[in-house]
């Protein structure tokens, strides 16, 4: 378990991270999700005493980092960064490592073993391919069989086998009853991998839910119409008290609403339709529309969402997503 | 955590890099081999020296001035052992598997000590021994008065030099920058300042100045060093006590 306290990084002028709070959880896989530069990188330094917080406290497993004896038995990781001198054999690497934490050496064979990087063990890093770097990387998170693993965008340049290798890894280190954090700034990875879901932006918390809450609150449906006739239908639809919003090519949308409901509507009306058609948003862009208000809201104080080239409206994050997340930094 | 744990664990680390090797040997073989060129030269001059040049013919120090240039080498050791860590991004690793920076840097630095000490002792004694052997009827003995001292000062001096350098990285954390301030500092500045009678007072107060005094055996004819072979070495462990202080000051405070 790591919990985070009002945890708060500044560099100077900028805040990295600003007063994030929540629980990473045993048994499940969470995804750490943000686009770059909004602080991910920064957070798991702290976590791992790295870098000194501002303000705030991060504990492991109810201690503070450099307060773990052999923190290697407890918390694993893998940063983004190579972490290893190229000129030391991937052996002597994880020895050395092993050593300083008091973990036997034939532990050492056994995670090369894991990662499957027995055959090349006497061979020096900097030879290795990216690939093999981040194999040796997570050998290193594994050395002290851990209850924590963290892993700081595992899949960065990795080829589909290498990504297909840590995914199942990481779902089986949760399976096994682990805390398993891993970050990413791809929304479509996580929905693959994260049981629960962290979300930042600017160093700000912008959601900490459960996978299937987020696709739910995230995943906005709505109805798409073409007309000839756009002006009536619209007056047909404002009648009925539905809105509809303009969208970029002409077409209109409806937040929500039902193919059926507005079809028999437009035939009441005697309004051609050309098109009706439910619709469901990504993922992906859900998390972008997240993401994106929250740089927008540092940007100018007009409302947000405004001038957003998908042109979807505000409403377009349903009211109980607003209440679930939302509305604390809106105001803040 | 246990300090032997760290120290097992850093001793696996300088003996598993290739730059420990050549370095440690390139301060050996240049120590020795430029001792042997100097020494031999020096026995070829004693013909054409005046008497007040042969009262302060020192055949014990002469042996060692091949630790002008292998002492560089030495530097470069004790520079890659600490800035390695920060080059590779190493750093993140170590720190996150031994949080506690003091014990870190402490046991890393010696580690690389021993080591240094080790290589250091060999090499004056061999540099001794064989440069003796180039002055041939000038030569010293290690018995003579002084000249045990000056030949196990020659390994202080050089794991000293080390040692300083250690300090210096861990402020620094660049190889390049590091480098780029001692090798001019130990190689130019200290020569220079030392050569000009303006700056001389203050030159022989620098680290390598100072300690180089434990390795002279008779004293030059104008002597005006205000301490002892002893005051001198004492001058350069307070150098490399700042460094060290420093260097842990600053890894404490700063984010890795």
């Amino acid at each position: 378990m790591i919990e985070l306290e009002g945890l708060t990084k500044r560099y100077g002028e900028k805040l990295a991270v600003n007063r994030l709070t929540f629980t990473v959880r045993p048994g499940m896989v969470t995804g750490f999700l943000g686009p770059n530069g909004a602080g991910k990188s920064t957070t798991m330094r702290m976590m791992l005493g790295l870098d000194r917080p501002t303000a705030g406290d991060v504990r492991i497993d109810g201690q503070h980092y450099d307060g773990l004896r052999d923190p290697l038995k407890y918390i694993g990781a893998l940063l983004d960064a190579k972490g290893m001198h190229g000129g030391r054999s991937a052996f002597n690497h994880l020895l050395c490592l092993a050593q300083s934490n008091g973990i036997p050496k034939s532990r050492v064979h056994e995670v090369l073993d894991t990662v499957g990087l027995t055959a090349v063990a006497r061979k020096k890093a900097k030879g290795f391919s990216l690939g093999m770097g981040q194999r040796l990387g997570i050998a290193g998170a594994l050395l002290g069989d851990p209850r924590i693993l963290m892993f700081d965008e595992p899949v960065n340049g990795l080829d589909p086998e290498g990504i297909h290798w840590i995914r199942t890894l990481m779902k089986s280190l949760a399976a096994q009853g682990r805390t398993v954090f891993v970050s990413s700034h791809l929304m479509s990875e996580m929905a693959l991998t994260a049981d629960h879901l962290v979300v930042i932006g600017q160093g700000r918390l912008l959601a900490d839910t459960s996978m299937a809450d987020f696709i739910r609150q995230n995943s906005r449906s709505y109805v798409r119409i073409r007309s000839p006739q756009p002006e009536q239908l619209l007056d047909a639809l404002s009648g009925a008290g539905i809105i509809a919003v303009r969208a970029v090519d002409g077409a209109l949308e409806v937040d929500g609403g039902k193919p059926e409901h507005i079809g028999e509507l437009a035939a009441q009306h005697q309004v051609a339709l050309h098109e009706l058609s439910p619709q469901q948003a990504s993922l992906e862009e859900a998390f972008m529309r997240l993401t994106a208000e929250s740089v927008e809201y540092h940007a100018h104080s007009g409302p947000p969402g405004a001038g957003r080239p998908d042109a979807v409206t505000p409403d377009a994050v349903t009211p109980a997503s607003r209440q679930g997340w939302g509305s604390d930094w809106k105001k803040g | 955590m246990a300090a032997t744990q760290v120290v097992q664990s850093e001793w696996t680390k300088i003996r598993s890099v290739a730059s420990t090797v050549w370095t440690l040997s390139l301060a050996a073989v240049v120590t020795v081999a430029l001792g042997m060129l100097i020494s031999l030269l020096s026995a070829d001059e004693w013909a054409t020296m005046s008497p007040r040049e042969r009262l302060s013919f020192d055949p014990t120090f002469i042996s060692f001035a091949g630790m002008s240039l292998g002492q560089l080498a030495m530097i470069v050791f004790g520079v890659l052992v600490v800035s390695n860590e920060y080059s590779t991004g190493m750093i993140r690793t170590s720190l996150a598997a031994v949080p506690q920076r003091g014990t870190f840097l402490f046991s890393k630095l010696a580690v690389a000590t021993a080591l240094a000490f080790v290589v250091s002792l060999a090499t004056s004694f061999v540099a001794f021994f064989l440069g003796q052997a180039m002055l041939g009827e000038h030569s010293a003995s290690l018995g003579d008065a002084g000249v045990l001292r000056a030949v196990l000062g020659g390994g202080l001096y050089m794991t000293l030099i080390a040692v300083f350098s250690m300090g210096v990285a861990a402020m620094l954390r660049s190889p390049m920058l590091s480098l780029g301030i001692l090798m001019p500092f130990f190689f130019l500045i200290s020569a220079i300042l030392g050569n000009v009678s303006a700056t001389k007072k203050v030159g022989q107060f620098l680290p390598d100045q100072a300690g180089s005094k434990i390795m002279q055996v008779v004293a030059p004819a104008d002597n005006d060093t205000p301490y002892g072979p002893w005051g001198g070495l004492g001058i350069m462990v307070l150098w490399v006590a700042v460094a060290l202080l420093g260097g842990y000051t600053l890894l404490k405070k700063r984010d890795a």
